[in-house]
Parts: C-alpha cells; structure tokens; sequence
C-alpha cells in the first residue's frame, strides 16, 4: 500500500446529474498505480479518459467511490487541502501545452513554486533554471511562451510539471498536437525522468507506438476499463 | 521577476500588461474620470476661496445695528385695536445706545479681532452742475481700516481721512468728473452742506456699489448727519469666519442690538454654493459609477478570456484565494493608476486654465489651490472603486470550475 501513488476504487462519474442530460461517464473504475510506473492509458475518444485524468488529478471529483493519493483519501478534504495536495503531489501536462501567454517560459516554470511560496527568491529561480536545463531549453528560457515551437513548449510545459517535484505527472495527450519526431523526443523525455526522478507517470495517448514503451497499458472503453 | 512583490501582485501586473488595449482604454477612461472631478473641485475651492476672501476684506464679519423699531398697534381697550394696520415707521437715522459701552463689550470678548464704530447715512455729492446721491460712511480709519481693507481698494490717491477729507468710489469720480485732490459740495438731507476735499478714489470690484460709496471721518458724518456722538453701527472682524453667525446670536441675546453676521448678510452666496456642492456631488457619484461600472465591464471579459489560464494556475496548486486577489488587485491597479494619471491631467489643465483665464486688468480669475488632499482623496477612491468594481469579476474567476476552464 504504501508503494501506491493511487488507487481508485468503484470510482463513477456521472455529469448533469438530475438533468434530462444526465450521462454516467465512467462506471466502476477500478485501478492502482505503483511509485515510479509508467502507464498509458489508451481508448475511443469520448471513453472518459480525460474525465478519469480530471478525477486522478483534484479538478474534478468522483460522483461515488474513492480515490486514494498517496495513502490520502481524498474524498474527506476540503477545497483548500485538495488545492494543496494537488500543488505538491501531482503535476499536469496537457494536450495543447497550456503554458500562461503572459509569462516567459521560465516564468511559467516558475509559477508552481511562485504560487506556493507567494514570494519570488532567487531559490525559487534557480530552480526553474535548473528545469529547463533538463528539459534543453536553458538557450530559450527567457523566451515568451508564445514564440516556442509545439515541441519547445511541450518540454516547458513538463518542466513546470516537475517544478514541485511531484509524485505523479498526469499528461493529457502531451504528444498529440506534434509530429512524430517531437512527439518522440516529448515521450522519451518524460521516460528519462521518470528513470532518474522515480515520479510515476499517467499518459493518455491515442498512439500505441508509444503506448507500447509504457510499463502498463490500461484501455478504457465506454467508461470501463477493458481487461 | 521583482523579488519584492507577491506572487498575486506580479500575476495582475503580467494580466493587465498582456492586455495592453483593455488597459489602456479603461485607464484612460479612468483618469478622464478623475480629472474632471480634481479639475471641478479644486476649481470650485478656488473660486469659493476667492469669493470669500474678497468678502472679508470688503465687510465686517458681523455689523451690530440699532435694533429694529417696530410700531405697535394701538390699543382701545382690552383685545380692541383701534387700527388693525400697522405701518411700519419709517427707519430714520438713529444711533446705537451706550455705543460706547458696548464697542468695549465687543472687544473684550476673545472671538472678537476688531470693532469699529460708523456713521452711515445719505446725502448728495455736487460737483459745479453734477450731483448724485451717495452713501456715506464715517469712520474712525485707523480701526475700520482693519475691517476693510480700505487702502487695499485705493486705486488712486490715499487713504487719508481728517475732517476735510472724503474717499469716494470710482464710478462716482466718473460721475462727477473728479479727481483726487478736487473739492465737492456735500448736502445732508437736513441741509447742512460740507466742502470736502477728494483724497483718494477706490474700486470695490462692484459698479454700483463705486456709484455710491464714499468714506469720511466719523466725526465728519456725525455732524453732516446731524447726530452728534452717535453711530449707526459697529463694524467687527472675528477669529472665526464660520463662527459668526453663532457669536451673532450670542451678541444680540446679552446686548441691545441687532446683530448681522456675514454669512446672513450674504446668504444667497451660501445657497448658491450649497447647490454647487450638491451638483458637484452627484457628477461625483455618477462618474465613480461609470468608472466602476467600466472596470467591472474590462474584468468580466478578461475573467472569460483568461479561463484557460486561471484554471492551468489553479491545475499548479493556486488556490481560490490567491485566484481573487489576483483579479481584485486588478481593479485597484486600474483605478489607482487612473487616478494618478487623471489627477496630473485635472492638475495641468488647472494650471492652464488659471493662466488662460484672466480678468480685464490682469489679476486671476481664482486662486490656484492644489490641496494635497484632494489628490490622495482621489486616489484613495479610485483605488477603492476599482477594489469594489473588481468584486465580481474576482468572485467569479474564483469560482471557476479548473477541469471546465482548462477544458475550454
Ligand atoms: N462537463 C461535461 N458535461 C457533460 N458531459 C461531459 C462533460 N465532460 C465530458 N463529458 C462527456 O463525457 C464523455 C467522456 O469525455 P472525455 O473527455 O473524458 O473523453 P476522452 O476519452 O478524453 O475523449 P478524447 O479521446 O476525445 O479526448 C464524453 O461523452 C463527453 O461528451
Ligand atoms: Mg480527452
């Protein structure tokens, strides 16, 4: 137990409940990721993957069931102790790089820790630094997060991701808007530091090219997941 | 980055920067805003300020007056009037009681700066064929001096008053054809006539008050007046103007007399400043409430584009908290920067208009009083609309449902 990152018990999610609407997304789910695995998560679009991601990472909450981080059932915990949990265990990377327009790329490496501090320090930039080293983007780091390609944008967008050392990266698609090299360097960064880091990684993707470096494959159809 | 501001400050900063048009028309509506109202006030002050001083150096603060005579109705017997109307006397030159006795009174009181005793009253000015009614004045120069500022009004000539002299108005000289150093045959009403020597003319800032005004020594009047030792009034200055009209009753309760006060006196100047206040306040109001309104309008749109962001922030561990304060500080930034913006623009364009504006002989229109504390006022509102105008928008972004925004 104490080697899990997550487990997900019975975990549904209804949306509109109680409306002419209502749509149970995902039914049952059941699952457990251990510290430092690697798992993608495959599927039909419109299967609830992205909703399961939502769940896993504090922006939503299950309609029933029970979601256990870290040891942490997170069903008893208010807002403000979901916001912290959320900022220091698990980092985000998603589908369309989502780096904050109005910041440089370091800035947006920065803004985890900044938010968490509530003061800049020269720690807090050093660090940052340090990200977009491992990420190869030292040259750039100064850069408007706009004038990035896909690919250097991605790599900034899973820096911020480790920027508070998170036990789990959620990554929604991350490779989806590349092409097939960039997509590759973005996946293989990602192993590499989850090798060195030990961080356990949960990957969406639609390619099983990549699915298949994964540790596990776990496939949602219709809201369950497939065995 | 700057190392000394918080991290909700350095976000609203980057937002409001990123947002350069938003910013920039809001700002500047803003500070439109608040120039008008620096501009209107601190003119208003201005010409108020003017007003009054002109005022206070022109009239006693508070005149004492022989009190009112008032005919009363005859009576035949009890409840039986003989005559139901009763007309008022006519008002005859007549002088205060014991004068004397109460100018001391006057001036032993500590509110009290300076009393004066004047004759007033009627006569005719002749000059070879002109003639023309005036008012006359005497006075004891040497204190009444000190309630209106006489030689301050001196436009030629002095202000010197032995028995011989007499101080007339402008337009009056005018009027007569003369000048300072001629001679004028003074007729009272009871026939006595003077010859009296012109020593200096003034202006009063009021035709018609320069038509008839002159200034002789008291004793002069008395006897072209006919009424030996007397005097119509006591002119007084007091330590506080606004005090007046309260020492005013005070003086009238414990003496017998009549007692004025300036504020009385110029009663339709208070009202027109109190109407002035009044329409000053509205334009106050409702242009706080178009900035605030505007600021709310800019925020709530900027809440919407910046969804995505204010949930990748909240994604990062930002909670609701610091969410809020970053849209609050949002709104005061605007109305504070817009507030100093709008402060210097009414200030140049006051200092432009107190230059531009001049009366015919050169001297300002009104005095330019930039009170530090009209700034401050305006900065510290501003800033507060823009804190208060910034609520809702800040409430919604915190609210935000983050797996919703980022989802877009
Ligand atoms: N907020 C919502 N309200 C109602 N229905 C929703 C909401 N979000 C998602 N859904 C529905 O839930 C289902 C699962 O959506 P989800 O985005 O999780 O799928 P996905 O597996 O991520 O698909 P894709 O591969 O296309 O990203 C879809 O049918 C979607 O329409
Ligand atoms: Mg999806």
């Amino acid at each position: 137990m104490a080697d899990e990152v997550l487990r997900l018990e019975n975990v549904c999610k209804v949306y509109n409940v109680g409306r002419p609407s209502e749509t149970e997304v995902l039914h049952d789910i059941d699952f457990a990721l251990e510290h430092g695995e690697f798992l993608a998560l495959i599927g039909p679009s419109g299967s609830g993957k992205s909703t399961l991601l939502n769940i896993v990472g504090l922006l939503d909450r299950p309609t029933s069931g029970r979601l256990t981080i870290k040891g942490e059932d997170t069903s008893l915990l208010g807002d403000a102790a979901i916001t912290h949990l959320r900022g220091h265990t698990i980092g985000f990377v998603f589908q369309d790089h989502h780096l904050i327009s109005a910041f440089s790329a370091l800035e947006n490496v920065m803004m985890p820790l900044l938010a968490d501090a509530g003061f800049p320090s020269p720690e807090i930039t050093k660090r940052a630094q340090d990200l977009m080293a491992r990420v190869d983007l030292e040259k750039v780091a100064g850069n408007m997060a706009m004038n990035m390609s896909g690919g250097q944008q991605q790599r900034v967008a899973i820096a911020r991701a480790l920027a508070m050392n998170p036990d789990l990266v959620l990554a929604d698609e991350p490779t989806g808007n590349l092409d097939t090299k960039s997509a590759d360097s973005v996946f293989e960064l990602m192993r590499q530091v989850n090798r060195e880091s030990g961080t356990s990684f949960l990957v969406v993707t639609h390619n099983l090219d990549l699915a298949r470096r994964c540790d596990r494959i776990i496939e949602v159809i219709d809201g369950r997941i497939a065995h | 980055m700057n190392r000394w501001l918080p991290f909700e400050w350095i976000a609203a900063v980057r937002f409001l920067r990123e947002g350069r048009m938003q910013t920039l028309f809001i700002i500047s509506g803003i500070a439109i805003g608040v120039g008008v109202i620096v501009f209107m006030s601190a003119l208003l002050t201005g010409l108020e300020a003017n007003f009054i001083k002109r005022v206070l150096t022109s009239q006693p603060h508070i005149q004492l007056i022989p009190p009112d005579q008032i005919a009363r109705p005859q009576r035949n017997g009890p409840k039986v009037l003989e005559d139901a109307i009763v007309q008022r006397p006519s008002q005859r030159v007549i002088s205060i009681d014991q004068w004397l006795k109460i100018r001391d009174r006057m001036l032993a009181l500590p509110e009290v700066t300076a009393a004066s005793p004047t004759m007033a009253g009627s006569a005719l000015a002749i000059r070879g064929a002109a003639s023309r009614a005036i008012s006359i004045s005497g006075v004891e120069p040497t204190s009444y001096f000190k309630i209106v500022r006489v030689p301050d009004y001196i436009v030629s000539g002095e202000a010197r008053l032995t028995n011989q002299d007499i101080i007339i108005g402008i337009e009056l000289a005018k009027d007569l054809g003369a000048v300072v150093g001629d001679k004028l045959n003074i007729q009272a009403a009871s026939g006595t006539t003077m010859v009296l020597t012109v020593t200096g003319l003034v202006d009063l800032g009021n035709k018609g008050v320069n038509q008839r005004t002159t200034y002789v020594a008291l004793r002069t009047a008395q006897s072209l007046l006919g009424v030996i030792g007397g005097v119509t009034t006591i002119d007084m200055t007091v330590q506080d103007i606004y005090a007046a009209e309260t020492l005013a009753k005070l003086i009238e309760a414990s003496n017998h007399v009549e007692a004025d006060s300036w504020i009385v006196t110029n009663a339709q100047f208070f009202t027109a400043v109190q109407a002035q206040e009044i329409s000053n306040t509205m334009i106050r109001l409702f242009v706080a409430l178009s900035v605030a309104f505007g600021i709310a309008a800019v925020l709530v749109v900027s809440v919407i584009q910046r969804s995505k962001d204010i949930g990748i922030l909240r994604a990062m561990g930002t909670s609701r908290g610091q969410i809020l304060r970053v849209f609050l500080l949002q709104g005061g930034m605007l109305g504070f920067v817009g507030a100093l913006l709008g402060s210097a623009m009414g200030a140049a364009g006051l200092i432009y208009w107190h230059s531009a504006m001049r009366l015919a002989d050169g001297s300002e229109l009104f005095p330019l009083i930039l009170e530090r504390s009209l700034f401050i006022d305006a900065a510290v509102l501003a800033t507060l609309t823009g804190l208060l105008a910034a609520m809702a928008p800040a409430l919604r972004a915190a609210k935000l449902d983050p797996a919703e925004a980022i989802r877009g």
